[in-house]
């Protein structure tokens, strides 16, 4: 497995920062320190997660913190900067608004599988090996959108690369739609 | 569990850091109670045994505190979440 470079890290958040209307941290000491965090998590895990969570090393249970996480958006919306404050408004650039450490918005059941996923599963793939009665579940196609470029499949799984912007499997997160209907 | 322990000329109090080791808020705490001679201890827990992940969540979720990073312990009783510089010299008085 070809590892990526800090500058591949780099290219890729400006990107996304700039077409989004974001900035990356101003400080290049920080921002620094948050791009070889998000090499660090993309070379052990595979992909990006983010550098200021415990990422469970599962994909499944690490999709909504995949760099841009599921919570940027809102958190650069009510503070300026998202989690990490790797990206940033323009006033936290210019300085009109002071950075500080934004709460955390992932939900607590999230954060707390983090910390445990991995040895559940271990456990329960070693029951299942040893019962063979667990019938194989069904499989159901589903939306999987590209976080890099927005592109939309529909399957039972993320596509191996994005056909559009080459982006790798685990950059696909699914989208989940609730219809309700009126009485 | 292993734990670092960075020495300083501030020791009078018991200071133990839950970090990830790839935060960047977690490397700036490090380095300010370094740079303050803070004695402390530090464990990035994404480089732990699987199974230790489990203690320490027990350890943060008992003090009723967030599972964020960095989380101080101060004398095993104050937890401070984040890095809140004017919390923490206010808890070792400095
Ligand atoms: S908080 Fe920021 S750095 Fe962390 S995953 Fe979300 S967008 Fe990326």
């Amino acid at each position: 497995m070809t590892k990526i470079s800090i500058d591949e890290v780099r290219e890729r958040a400006e990107i996304d920062a700039k077409r989004n209307g974001y900035y990356l941290n101003p400080d290049p000491e920080f921002l620094s320190s948050l791009l070889e965090g998000l090499k660090q998590n993309e070379d052990r895990y595979n992909y990006p997660s983010c550098p200021c969570r415990l990422a469970s090393g599962l994909i499944e249970f690490d999709r909504d913190i995949i760099c841009p996480c599921d919570y940027r958006d809102a958190d650069v919306m009510e503070f300026g900067s998202c989690y990490c404050a790797l990206y940033v408004d323009e006033k936290v650039r210019r300085g009109d608004v002071k950075l500080g450490q934004v709460p955390e918005r992932r939900p607590l059941e999230k954060q707390a599988k983090a910390f445990t996923a991995k040895s559940d599963k271990d456990q329960k793939i070693k029951t299942e090996i040893n019962d063979q009665s667990v019938p194989r579940t069904e499989t159901e196609l589903e939306l999987w959108y590209c976080k890099q470029c927005g592109y939309v499949a529909f399957r039972e799984e993320a596509p191996l690369i994005c056909p559009i912007c080459k982006a790798k499997k685990e950059m696909f997160a699914k989208i989940k739609t609730t219809v309700s209907y009126a009485k | 569990m292993e734990f670092f322990k960075v020495v300083g000329s501030r020791n009078q109090h018991k200071v133990v850091l839950f970090t990830l080791s790839t935060c960047a808020w977690c490397k700036l705490l490090k380095k300010y109670l370094k740079d303050n001679y803070v004695q402390y201890s530090y464990i990035d827990i994404d480089l732990v045994p699987e199974n230790e992940k489990e203690t320490i969540r027990k350890i943060i979720r008992d003090k009723g505190a967030p599972l964020s990073f960095p989380t101080t312990i101060i004398d095993d009783s104050i937890l401070i979440t984040g890095f809140r510089k004017d919390q923490i010299r206010e808890a070792l008085n400095f």
